[in-house]
């Protein structure tokens, strides 16, 4: 077990491309970190980087407080899953997994009794003297994980292990995971590019976007308190609501109607350079049937009536959707949000998605008032993408005194 | 897929049918000849009305033969080893590595493939004169790899492409160096590849006539195929047709013996279940 430090890490191709861009980074022992990104973020060259596959071109890689830049995968003491699980398939599952203590020349008994209680741990006993073609995913992917812990590494790193299985047995796997390296308590780098797998895995989450750290933070601290609308957009599903807004006089003027703007905002946005333009980001759960609101909370939020497009109902809450009239809101980071998505994990621009509770009677095509936490809006600015309401590295919300 | 009807078993059968007596019709009529004898060697029955193994008794009398089976099987085998192993690492090498001049290796290997080997007897014949090489096995060696070698490459590299190379980062990660990596995760995967090359590689040399007849003089180095060339009948009015034949079926049967052997080997789908598929 150690910790790892990555001192301005940087990977520069000979072609001249920069993935990674001076990556600092200090995981501690024991601890579960994610890397997060849409792909070509520079995440997994990060991992492999840490792993040794690839070399660093400057900056400084410490694991366990030793330089170990030059040394070679072997050397580092450190195993990885990876996304295809790269199982050895000319040898059964008990010889994938006792591979890597063969190389290191332990004794015989020694490496049938590791590898027994790594089989014992993953439930994969009675696959032992299978070959990793007569698995299932799951299994393969355990056995995966079996070759990496049988010979207690200083970390594990693991390069999207999970997604390659199915819905539910990627949920199920990602508690196993979980539980595992709580057991284990290994320093773990978990590359993903799954908000949901970031957010319920990780004790720390590090959101990558071309080759730069865009923030780093409890998985909490992230969805509470984005730095910049990239990081927004892309913790939380379904995503943050983004909304094209104009400051003007002491109000900001946005599709829903007109917010007040609290005394904080103002002198923030009364700058010279204060943009004048800006990107209302509110979370779906921050909506809520105004029916259903009670008095005292009544006055700490917006209220607006809209026709209901869709209603979708989830059992425990309903999803509300709107058609937003008006400019929509625009920036490079939702542009990256949007392509990396496909546009599937994030709603059309002019889709307003509310959480409502499921005690609401909204009705498809049928206006319904809706209330908005105001405390919890985050205003962008959509010429570098900054979260202006941050304070002390706080969502403060816009009315704030 | 939809489940064969009878009617289209009967089809396809009645066509492999047909394919497998072209084939084997020509190969048949040569054993058949080697069991005749001289006097009923022309009357044109498939089956031998007298049944005969003077012919082999005959090849096998004859130093000549035996000497140059003697010479096919080594120089083959050489031949092989050689071009197998040069193959494999240059193999491994074009589908992993990116190197300065990759293409124009890849392209010079097609290129020497390409090249008519008639038009390059004449030099050859003169350099192995020159060099001492003539009528050696080296002398034949030489020139069976250089021509195999881009036959190897090709196969090998289409093989080592199907093999994931997170096996290779795998194996390096488990604690393995570049050599251990490549000895005990790729090469095992590699090996229907290897086999399949090795098959193709030594029915090439054995099977040529051109660099054998030109390159060599003597029982020294002469190879079978030339040596039936130089079979002689009794008299010099008498053609040694069932001989000849007979020889045929001899040297058919290493080639048939080979292939059997690593058919084994050539498992299809070995890399099934290593990733995600």
């Amino acid at each position: 077990m150690a910790d790892i430090v990555l001192d301005k890490v940087t990977k520069k191709y000979p072609d001249g491309t920069t993935a990674v861009h001076e990556v600092d980074l200090e995981i501690a022992d024991g601890e579960f970190i994610i890397l997060v990104g849409p792909s070509g973020c520079g995440k997994s060259t990060t991992l492999n980087m840490i792993a040794g596959l690839e070399d660093i071109s400057s900056g400084e890689l410490r694991i366990g407080g030793q330089r170990v830049n030059e040394k070679q995968p072997k050397d580092r003491d450190i195993a990885m899953v990876f996304q295809s699980y790269a199982l050895y398939p000319n040898m059964t599952v008990g010889e994938n997994m006792a591979f890597p203590l063969r190389l290191a020349k332990m004794d015989k008994a020694l490496i049938k009794q590791k590898v027994d209680e790594a089989a014992r741990v993953l439930e994969l006993t009675e696959y032992l003297d299978r070959k990793p073609a007569n698995l299932s995913g799951g299994q393969r992917q355990r056995v995966a994980m079996g070759r990496a812990i049988v010979r207690s590494p200083k970390a594990f790193l693991m390069d999207e292990p999970l997604s390659n299985l199915d819905a539910k047995l990627r949920v199920q796997m990602r508690t196993q995971v979980s539980r595992l390296q709580k057991q284990l308590n290994t320093t773990t780098v978990y590359v993903t590019h799954d908000q949901t797998e970031a957010m319920t895995l990780g004790d720390r989450v590090v959101v990558m976007r071309g080759g730069y750290i865009q923030q780093l933070g409890d998985p909490q601290t992230l969805y509470d308190n984005p730095v910049n609308l990239f990081v927004a957009g892309f913790i939380g599903s379904p995503s943050m609501n983004f909304l094209a807004a104009t400051v003007e006089e002491s109000v900001l003027r946005t599709p829903l109607g007109d917010l007040p703007l609290g005394d904080r905002m103002r002198s923030a946005l009364s700058g010279a350079d204060a943009p004048r333009e800006l990107i209302v980001g509110i979370r779906p759960e921050h909506f809520e049937d105004a029916a259903l609101i009670e008095e005292h909370q009544r006055a700490k939020g917006f209220e607006f009536t809209m026709p209901v497009d869709l209603v979708e109902s989830m059992g425990s809450d309903k999803y509300v959707y709107f058609t937003v009239e008006g400019e929509r809101a625009a920036a490079a980071d939702l542009e990256d949000l949007t392509a990396d998505a496909g546009g599937a994990d994030l709603p059309p621009q002019d889709n307003l998605v509310t959480r409502l509770s499921a005690e609401s009677r909204v009705r498809d095509g049928v206006d319904a008032r809706v209330w908005m936490n105001l405390d919890k809006i985050h205003l962008f600015d959509p010429r570098n993408g900054h979260n202006i309401t941050l304070h002390e590295g706080k969502a403060a919300g816009v009315s704030a005194a | 897929m939809a489940v064969a009807t009878t009617s289209a078993k009967v089809k396809w059968g009645l066509l492999d049918a047909v394919v497998v007596v072209f084939a084997l019709i020509p190969v048949l009529w040569i054993a058949s000849l080697s069991f005749k004898t001289p006097a009923t060697l022309t009357d044109g029955n498939f089956i031998p009305r007298e049944w005969t193994f003077e012919n082999y008794k005959l090849i096998f009398q004859t130093d000549q033969f035996v000497r140059a089976l003697i010479n096919s099987i080594g120089i083959a085998l050489i031949s092989t080893l050689i071009a197998v192993v040069l193959g494999t690492m240059a193999a491994y090498a074009i589908s992993r590595l990116d190197f300065p001049g990759k293409q124009l290796l890849v392209g010079v290997s097609l290129l020497i493939a390409m090249f008519p080997q008639v038009s390059l007897v004449s030099p050859l014949f003169n350099i192995e004169r020159n060099t001492g090489l003539f009528d050696t096995w080296p002398g034949l060696i030489l020139p069976y790899i250089t021509f195999a070698l881009p036959l190897a490459i090709y196969t090998l590299s289409a093989f080592f492409k199907q093999i994931p190379w997170d096996l290779e980062k795998a194996a390096k990660m488990d604690g393995a160096t570049q050599g251990e990596a490549f000895r005990k995760v790729i090469a095992p995967l590699a090996a229907p590849g290897v086999f399949t090359t090795a098959i193709l590689v030594f029915i090439f040399c054995w099977n040529d006539f051109l660099f054998a007849i030109s390159l060599t003089s003597t029982e020294r180095s002469r190879t079978v195929p030339v040596a039936l060339s130089f079979f002689t009948g009794a008299s010099q009015f008498e053609d040694p047709t069932g001989a000849i034949s007979a020889a045929a079926v001899v040297i058919t049967i290493p080639i048939i013996l080979f292939v059997l052997f690593f058919q084994k080997r050539i498992v299809a789908g070995l890399t099934s279940g290593a990733v995600k598929g």
